[in-house]
């Protein structure tokens, strides 16, 4: 092991930490703001759901079904004539949050219309038999008891797209997965490759660890 | 299906043991159900079929039966928490509507939301248009009629079982209901904690004077809360005909009824015989 070599990389090494979480600090919120609604939508439109529209929600189940089956790699490309016009560039960070976004969306809405499904119908019923609406059902029942499940996969996406965006050195997107890439595997630094694995592991295991510990804190079901 | 529409038939002896029906307080807001050749089947298989009846306002009639024979089904048609029904169900003189905000239903399980406190699971039952001052002396009237005032900061986690069946009681009947709807509402108590909801509930009908349908396979529960009682059955010959009236029998005496009156006895024993239960 050759700490010179790391020594010397540390600059570009800060600038890849930089860009990753440039990258996840987008997309995530993002993914959570519009993925969450999108998620509410799939379950309540649902044949089975609170306001069943059956025609439309096929539609839309399959449009969030073919973007999530393209490989991010793909989509990456296919995407760029709209990445342009969103972000006004097709390379560097910009443009990878931009496919980063799109396909963390959907990954997430299905996460959501998944936690939502789990919990029990007892309630909902009970919230409809009472004259609850659906707008404070979703918002008064649903979304409060699946909040500990919700920020769980919150956990999960993040952590999906830190790997995720190790693809992103292909149109110049930068981020630490794209730096163990680069100057790790083409370039042969072993040294550079090591410490940019150590630096995602570690990235990892504390976004895995505030999700958990955030999940405890906020299932109201179980404090009393 | 050949058979005609099922007509009340009281039992001989509850009809003659004492004739004059008890009369209850009607409330200004209690309603009555007419069911009109009620029935529903659930893919091919029919659950109901006929049933024909109607409960007056302020009345309360139990709905007994074995396990599966349709009773919560018949409660939730009522409630509007199923609309697949055949035949025509009234509530006072307007047809059933999705969810009807004339109706109110207690479930077996509390189904409280376990991040609220009582007094705000209990203001969830309250009727969307009521001001808040209203609303909070509603439900600090509630709270007084179901005992749980001291308890009302607690979470559902915090209180027992019982405790937690008053403060879905008190939910429900936050929206002043024209018909109470339960289902089972005691059935997963213990016996003496059942005993004194049974008590409580006839204090709320005495203070309310709504209309109850009440869902139930305890046959002493039914006797001692009902004026009327429903007993719902299939044929002997096909079960899969699906289950219809057996017999509306008028409980003989006024409530609180004498858990050990010889009437009762001879009702229970009856009940039993029709629920298909050797009484011994």
């Amino acid at each position: 092991m050759n700490l010179q070599t790391i020594q010397a990389r540390l600059p570009e090494i800060n600038q890849a930490m930089l860009e990753t979480f440039a990258m996840i600090g987008v997309a995530i919120p993002l993914a959570v703001l519009l993925g969450t609604p999108l998620g509410i939508w799939l379950w309540s439109h649902a044949p089975a759901g609170l306001k069943p529209t059956p025609k439309s929600h096929a539609v839309v189940s399959t449009v969030v079904n073919m973007v999530r089956s393209f490989p991010f790699l793909i989509l990456l490309i296919a995407i760029i004539p709209f990445t342009r016009l969103i972000v006004g560039t097709s390379v560097g960070t910009a443009a990878v949050i931009v496919p980063l976004t799109i396909n963390a969306i959907p990954y997430f809405a299905r996460l959501v219309e998944q936690n939502i499904t789990q919990l029990g119908t007892g309630a909902v019923e009970a919230s409809r038999a009472m004259g609850a609406t659906r707008g404070q059902i979703i918002r008064h029942v649903l979304l409060v008891d699946a909040k500990p499940a919700i920020i769980g996969s919150i956990t999960i996406t993040t952590v999906s797209f830190i790997s995720y965006s190790a693809m992103s050195g292909l149109v110049g997107g930068g981020g630490i997965g794209d730096l163990a890439i680069r100057y790790g595997y083409y370039r042969y630094e072993t040294e550079t490759m090591v410490v940019a694995c150590v630096l995602m592991v570690l990235l990892v295991t504390v976004v895995q660890y505030s999700g958990t510990r955030l999940v405890r804190f906020t299932d109201k079901r179980v404090t009393a | 299906m050949t058979s005609a529409p099922a007509l009340e038939q009281p039992v001989s002896t509850a009809e003659s043991a004492e004739p004059e029906l008890p009369t209850p307080v009607v409330a200004p807001e209690s309603l009555s159900v007419k069911f009109n050749d009620v029935g529903r089947a659930f893919g091919g298989r029919t659950v109901l079929r006929n049933v024909t009846m109607t409960v007056n306002p302020g009345e309360v009639v139990a709905i007994l039966g074995a396990s599966g024979c349709g009773k919560s089904t018949l409660l939730r048609a009522v409630g509007g928490l199923d609309v697949g029904f055949t035949g025509e169900l009234l509530i006072g003189d307007r047809a059933v509507s999705r969810y009807d905000e004339r109706t109110a239903v207690g479930f077996q399980e509390p189904r409280l939301l376990p991040w609220r406190s009582i007094r705000r699971n209990i203001e969830l039952g309250l009727p969307r248009d009521l001001e808040k001052s209203a609303g909070k002396a509603r439900v600090d009237e509630l709270l007084d009629l179901v005992g749980l005032s001291d308890r009302a900061h607690l979470r559902p986690r915090e209180i027992s079982g019982g405790m937690a069946q008053r403060a879905s009681l008190a939910r429900a009947l936050a929206r002043q209901p024209g018909v109470l709807l339960l289902d089972e509402p005691f059935g997963a108590l213990d016996a003496l904690t059942r005993l004194k909801m049974q008590d409580l509930l006839m204090d709320v009908h005495a203070s309310t004077g709504t209309t109850v349908l009440l869902v139930t396979h305890d046959v002493n529960e039914a006797m001692q809360l009902a004026d009327r009682i429903l007993l719902l059955g299939c044929p002997d010959s096909d079960p899969a005909e699906g289950a219809t009236v057996k017999s509306l029998v008028t409980v003989p005496g006024t409530r609180p009824r004498n858990r050990a009156s010889q009437d009762l006895a001879r009702l229970g024993s009856q009940l039993y015989a029709g629920l298909g239960v050797d009484s011994h």
